[in-house]
């Protein structure tokens, strides 16, 4: 495969990752923290074209599912009742952009259910939770990358217009932050925050907690680029016509650092999403019952989970096209901006 | 010359007989104790696991749990607890008197019989343990249980097999204060404790032939940080119906596996040979290969382990903690409580969190507690609308977004913390704060680690509720004591108090005091009934589930009678043995 194909199905799966978790509410058939406590553990939901009687059906239908007796999460498809699938339906309440909504993209009707993905332990849906928890995962790996890069880019390229003693400073500090123990540093600081949080200030501690760690190895390459540029003939010719800092750095020096900075970002990413994962994985991160990729595969810890209800791995398969979609693009960044002109 | 061989005849006939008469007597002396078990077969070994590796086998210093699952299989006490039967029966002691005012009693020890190093036992020795027990500066977890409430135990030896005990005053469970607590070898042991050096005594380490015990088995040999293998202890004073001196077993030796999944896992590849304490999930996981991997599991039905939710309700609370003391006062609002209790679907909780296996609570006490539950607590489902009427008669209103406030217009929102290993509990304070959703209220669950948890809710009281489960050893209500009395180290929900906060806990102190001190059953039953009343009414603790005892054992292995009461499974060890395939 060509490396422009390759780039382009990067940035249209991404796209279309980001396009899903931003119409979670519309998309997902539940609400992700509803216990349907009568299917717990249920398996992914199967759709069917032929019916019971072996005639074929042009649009796809379920069969609702009756609980064991005997055995916990064991369930039989009750074949007496077909629900065909509905698009446009009326369901939970979810607000998008503001509105408040309940139209929901599928659904399906009362006593019948769809998971697509299976439920968990509780009976959420496990489709509704990915797309949900998506916005957490995704969004974090975003907001945080943002926080970072911006630290970044000040410190780095204060530190290499300036020179000097100011450089000295801020780069011992680049150090330490290099050789701080960060995982450990995290729990220290989840452990001191106040009990009674609510998950959207979860969140953003979160996420200003995983950007503020992270800032010190852009700051270092920006820092390289800007001490370069700073000395080319072009900026001491504006140097020498009167050009304030301000203006240099504006114009003619941070620009050159745009390369590293979109590289950067496309390799930040990736990673800030997967430390969003392992904090949650580790309980440290949003709090039941919001869900997000981390506290998802979070259960996986317990054995009879791993073993025996398999769709629960669902965020982990989803992390596999995030992550390549965004190797692809740093590739491709790397290439044609740093090398490439 | 025929003479002299008949002299010789007459000689060794009387010899014989006066050896075999002496030997016979010696026997006689021996008092060994019958068991009723299926008579089995000698020779085999064991295999258990154990989730951390015993640290000691002193019993004065073993309060973890996995160095007194090796300690009590390798020592005896005077008076046991069937833990089938859940009643007293006679170990060291093979009778006992009490007296009319149930002050003194009287216990008479088997004679001839010895420990694991071949010495004999006497009653020197119950009245050196006892002394090294009752003794401050040893510090022994057993001091706690003898003299817990004041009681003054003192020990006299009337003579070389009689020991007598004085108590200050009756103790309606006197008999059972004597389980577990095990007799020590004077011989090997009084002097490190006059040198203060017991502590230190009888640490894994320690050869094999230092330590001693009156238990079926002894200690053979250790491998810090895997396993530790006992032996049959040759001298042990139990015999089958056919008088085969007990235990069966050759050896028993103790895995160190880390966590509970693992031990699953071994024992389902037939690492191990019995598994206690088995979770419902690992049950359903295992259940699924019994066939195939020749292994059994049973559901010995609920335990004596009851899981609550609890509110802070502590006074220290004002002005240190002005958050939390703000909503204490719905917390000390008995109809919130009720609310509460109302609103939660237990059933709900027990197919989810226990699979099944499991029983609903509205009390403390358990059904797998025979001899004390109240059958006529009720047991009213889950309702929303009796929780709403509640609610709203004690002045609570909804907003318009259905949201519950108080009177003076707050949200009424707290937490719930829990322990973040316990992943059943934590799953338990999940539903919770769902159920809750459903009034209105909003609950966010916080899980703490461990340590922590246990600091807020017993040292600095900064938490809002907790779920949180205690377990008993035994049935009786006297180990509970701590629990319900308002003076109590374990009275979880309002700590040091200096007098009953209520009038509730006023009547549940006398109650309690009461029940000590009545030693006929049924009038003791009926006052450890109200307490368990005034617990589903007042809800000090919303008791909400008991999960089943689960446990599993290879098929051939004879004897496995396991049972509710700790340790679930190896309670009659040395009646196990290895039936041929």
């Amino acid at each position: 495969m060509s490396r422009k194909r390759m780039v382009r199905i990067a940035v249209v799966l991404l796209s279309l990752l980001y396009g899903a978790i931003l119409g979670a509410g519309f998309l997902a058939p539940y609400d992700p923290a509803e216990q349907d406590r009568a299917h717990p553990f249920a398996p992914p939901t199967r759709l069917h074209f032929v019916d019971a009687e072996g005639s074929l059906h042009g649009w796809p239908f379920i069969y609702g599912l009756i609980p064991s007796p005997d055995n916990f999460a064991e369930y039989q498809e009750d074949r007496s009742r077909a629900f065909p699938v509905r698009l446009f339906v009326s369901g939970d309440h979810y607000s998008l952009l503001g509105f408040s909504c309940r139209r929901h993209w599928f659904g399906i009707d009362e006593p019948g259910h769809i998971f697509l993905l299976g439920t968990d332990g509780y009976g959420r849906d496990q489709f509704s939770r990915l797309l949900w928890g998506g916005r957490i995962s995704l969004l974090a790996g975003l907001i945080a990358a943002a926080l970072s890069l911006s630290l970044g880019m000040a410190v780095g390229s204060v530190s290499g217009y300036f020179g000097g003693f100011v450089d000295d400073t801020l780069m011992r500090l680049v150090e330490l932050f290099l050789a701080m123990p960060w995982l450990y540093l995290l729990f220290a600081v989840r452990a001191f925050l106040p009990l009674h949080i609510s998950p959207t200030v979860a969140f953003f501690l979160l996420v200003v907690v995983i950007g503020t760690v992270g800032w010190a190895r852009p700051a270092r390459l920006i820092r390289g680029v800007v001490l370069s540029a700073r000395e080319r003939k072009y900026v001491l010719a504006a140097r020498g016509f009167g050009a304030s800092d301000f203006y240099l750095l504006r114009r003619h020096i941070l620009p050159q650092t745009m390369g590293v900075f979109l590289t950067q970002a496309a390799l930040l990413i990736p990673q800030y999403i997967l430390a969003e994962v392992t904090l949650s994985f580790l309980g440290l991160g949003v709090g039941e019952p919001v869900p997000s990729w981390g506290n998802m595969l979070g259960s996986l810890q317990q054995y009879h989970i791993l073993a025996s209800y398999w769709w629960m791995l669902a965020p982990a398969l989803v992390l596999v096209p995030v992550f390549w979609g965004y190797q692809v693009l740093a590739d491709f960044l790397h290439e044609r901006l740093e090398f490439g002109h | 010359m025929r003479r002299d061989i008949r002299l010789i005849l007459v000689f060794l006939a009387l010899v014989t007989g006066a050896l075999w008469a002496q030997t016979k007597a010696a026997a006689a002396k021996e008092e060994l104790q019958r068991t009723t078990g299926e008579v089995g077969q000698y020779g085999g070994r064991l295999v258990i696991s154990q989730r951390a590796e015993a640290k000691t086998l002193n019993p004065v210093t073993a309060i973890d749990r996995p160095s007194r699952e090796v300690m009590y299989r390798t020592q005896a006490d005077l008076i046991h607890i069937n833990r089938v039967t859940q009643r007293t029966e006679p170990a060291l002691a093979k009778s006992w008197t009490a007296s009319n005012d149930g002050l003194e009693y009287a216990l008479r020890l088997r004679r001839g019989i010895r420990f694991s190093d071949g010495q004999p036992f006497n009653a020197d020795d119950v009245v050196f343990s006892f002394q090294v027990y009752l003794d401050q500066n040893v510090h022994s977890p057993q001091r706690d249980l003898l003299i817990a409430r004041d009681q003054k135990i003192t020990v006299q030896k009337a003579d070389p097999y009689t020991v007598v005990f004085k108590l200050a005053r009756p103790d309606a469970a006197a008999e059972r204060l004597f389980d577990s607590v095990v007799v020590l070898p004077k011989h090997l042991l009084e002097k490190a404790y006059h040198d203060g050096t017991l502590g230190q005594a009888w640490s894994l380490t320690t050869p094999p032939g230092q330590i001693a015990g009156l238990g079926p088995f002894r200690l053979k040999n250790y491998v810090p940080g895997e396993q530790i293998t006992l032996e049959r202890n040759p001298y042990y004073w139990k015999v089958d119906a056919k008088d085969n001196r007990l235990p069966y077993l050759n050896e028993i030796t103790f895995l160190v596996v880390a966590s509970e999944d693992a031990e699953a896992i071994r024992f389902q590849t037939g690492d191990t040979d019995v598994i206690s304490r088995l979770n419902s999930e690992n049950y359903a996981l295992l259940a699924k290969d019994q066939q195939s991997r020749g292994y059994t599991l049973e559901d010995l039905g609920p335990g004596l382990e009851y899981n609550f939710i609890l509110f802070n309700l502590n006074d220290d609370t004002r002005g240190r903690l002005p958050d939390i003391a703000r909503k204490q006062a719905w917390f000390r609002e008995v109809k919130f409580r009720q609310a509460v209790s109302a609103a939660i679907d237990r059933s709900d909780i027990v197919r989810l969190v226990y699979q099944g296996r499991g029983e609903p609570l509205w009390a403390q006490v358990t059904a797998g507690n025979k001899l004390w539950l109240n059958t006529k607590i009720p047991k009213p489902a889950r309702s929303l609308n009796r929780a709403r009427e509640l609610l709203k008669s004690a002045g609570f209103t909804w907003n318009k977004d259905g949201k519950l406030g108080d009177h003076n217009g707050q949200l009424v929102e707290f937490s719930i913390v829990s322990s973040s290993s316990n992943s059943q509990r934590m799953q338990i304070a999940n539903m919770v704060q769902q159920d809750l959703a459903r009034l209105g209220i909003e609950v966010s669950v916080v899980p703490l680690e461990f340590r922590s948890f246990l600091e807020r809710v017993t040292q600095t009281h900064e938490y809002e509720a907790a779920v949180m489960g205690l377990v008993n050893g035994d049935v009786d209500p006297n180990p509970e004591m701590n629990v319900w009395m308002s003076s109590g180290a374990t009275h979880l929900w309002n700590l040091g108090e200096k007098k009953p906060a209520t009038p509730w806990e006023e009547e549940i102190d006398k109650l309690m005091e009461q029940q000590i001190v009545t030693l006929n059953y049924p009038a003791r039953k009926k006052l450890y009934d109200r307490v368990q009343e005034i617990v589903a009414d007042e809800l000090p603790i919303i008791c909400v589930a008991s999960p089943d005892i689960l446990v599993g054992s290879k098929k051939n292995l004879g004897n496995f009678r396991p049972a509710i009461l700790d340790p679930y499974t190896l309670h009659n060890v040395e009646e196990l043995f290895w039936k041929p395939k």
